[in-house]
């Protein structure tokens, strides 16, 4: 069955809202002050993201649920978020692999939602593609200090990418939502972009691509891997405990 | 009245930068009033911005305060950048130490001129993380006088 508009933005507030949280889990935990307050900021930025694409969604569901209900009132198994960004963090240099692939495609996806024809979308992605560009800026700066440094931040930054490229196809859209882009409401395909975007910078770490194409899927249709479920008992635990407590 | 208000609205303060206002940063698209009711459309920063919440706090109190019914919306079209920084609101972030944004980039590489120190105006400054304590700032070190600064991005 072709995905509807509504999937689709469930689909991208949840990547966003899931990445947010794995990002903030970081957080006085960085190597240096600066990353603390580097990958707070990012995170902030796709929670805002999600913000809104949580708002939108609730408008198109018609059902007048809030941003809220959609982050703290669902289980596992009606996120629609893309596997890799639920993964454990691992060390830093998993991570900022995990923020390369995604980064890369989050800003091809901006980009190509910017002439989207659903107004929100598309505002909403004026704005986005701005921010995600300096994400991008940061996650390929690391990873091409990583890789192209010692012999030690190479092994982790390759075994970073090792790590994440299984989980990476995921970022480029679901095969169920060409009515969507016949319509113009989301924009074109943009895998080969992203896998030249991504060879380039892992070329420029001095890494190498895995040989293998990624495999693991099932985040976009609510098959998830082991790691979400807890993730969100911690993200949820609050709103759980005290349904409908605002401060 | 209208213009008026439009005045106050202009005048209330960003929390997170002391002495600009919400008009110098260019966040206010309108202000329209219809018999009692002020209708204030503002455009958030960054989408995550935090302060956004206190933003229409503020503005809703100054247009109270001014015996007019608030209602404030936030709209994303046309994207707020801070190439809306009003040049008042470039001389107050100066004068507060934080250098102004350049022209916003729009490629996925930025040419990166070094920013002006906002204390010695000299251009030997390099960027330390383009991530501060705000979403719109980012943290710099000047070779010249030795003084760390942040500027507000250019987005």
């Amino acid at each position: 069955m072709p995905a509807d508009l509504l999937t689709h933005v469930l689909r991208q507030a949840d990547r966003t809202l899931v990445l947010s949280h794995r990002l903030a889990e970081w957080l006085t935990h960085a190597p240096e002050l600066e990353e603390d307050m580097a990958l707070a900021n990012i995170s902030l930025d796709l929670l805002g993201q999600a913000r809104h694409l949580y708002t939108y969604a609730g408008k198109l569901a018609g059902h007048g649920h809030d941003e809220d209900h959609f982050a703290y009132e669902r289980d596992a198994t009606d996120f629609r978020n893309p596997l890799i960004v639920e993964q454990p963090n691992g060390d830093f240099a998993v991570t900022m692999a995990r923020q390369v692939l995604h980064d890369h495609a989050a800003f091809l996806y901006w980009e190509s939602m910017c002439s989207s024809t659903d107004e929100t979308l598309a505002a909403l992605a004026a704005r986005a593609v701005n921010e995600t560009r300096f994400h991008l800026r940061h996650s390929t700066g690391w990873m091409i200090r990583l890789g192209d440094g010692t012999d030690e931040s190479h092994r982790r930054a390759q075994a970073g990418l090792d790590t994440m490229w299984p989980f990476a196809e995921e970022l480029l859209g679901a095969d169920d939502e060409d009515d969507l882009r016949t319509a113009g409401l989301i924009g074109p395909r943009f895998d080969g972009a992203w896998r030249a975007a991504v060879g380039a910078t892992v070329a420029e770490a001095t890494l190498t691509m895995p040989p293998e194409p990624p495999t693991r899927s099932g985040g976009l249709r609510g098959e998830h891997s082991e790691h979400l479920a807890p993730m969100l008992k911690v993200m949820q635990g609050l709103a759980r405990a005290h349904p409908g407590a605002t401060w | 009245m209208v213009s008026e208000l439009d005045r106050l609205v202009r005048a209330v303060d960003d929390p997170e930068l002391p002495h600009v206002t919400i008009g110098d940063l260019g966040m206010v698209r309108s202000v329209e009033v219809d018999g009692n009711a002020a209708h204030v459309r503002l455009t958030p920063t960054y989408t995550g911005c935090p302060a956004t919440e206190q933003i229409r706090s503020d503005v809703e109190s100054a247009v109270l305060a001014a015996g007019y019914e608030p209602s404030v919306e936030f709209v994303m079209s046309p994207p707020w950048s801070t190439d809306d920084i009003t040049d008042q609101g470039r001389a107050k972030l100066t004068a507060a130490g934080i250098a102004p944004p350049g022209a916003a980039a729009d490629g996925p590489v930025a040419l990166d001129l070094p920013v002006a120190c906002p204390h010695c105006n000299s251009r030997r400054t390099r960027l330390t993380s383009a991530f501060g304590a705000t979403a719109c700032k980012a943290l710099h070190m000047c070779e010249a006088c030795r003084q760390p600064f942040e500027s507000f991005k250019a987005i």
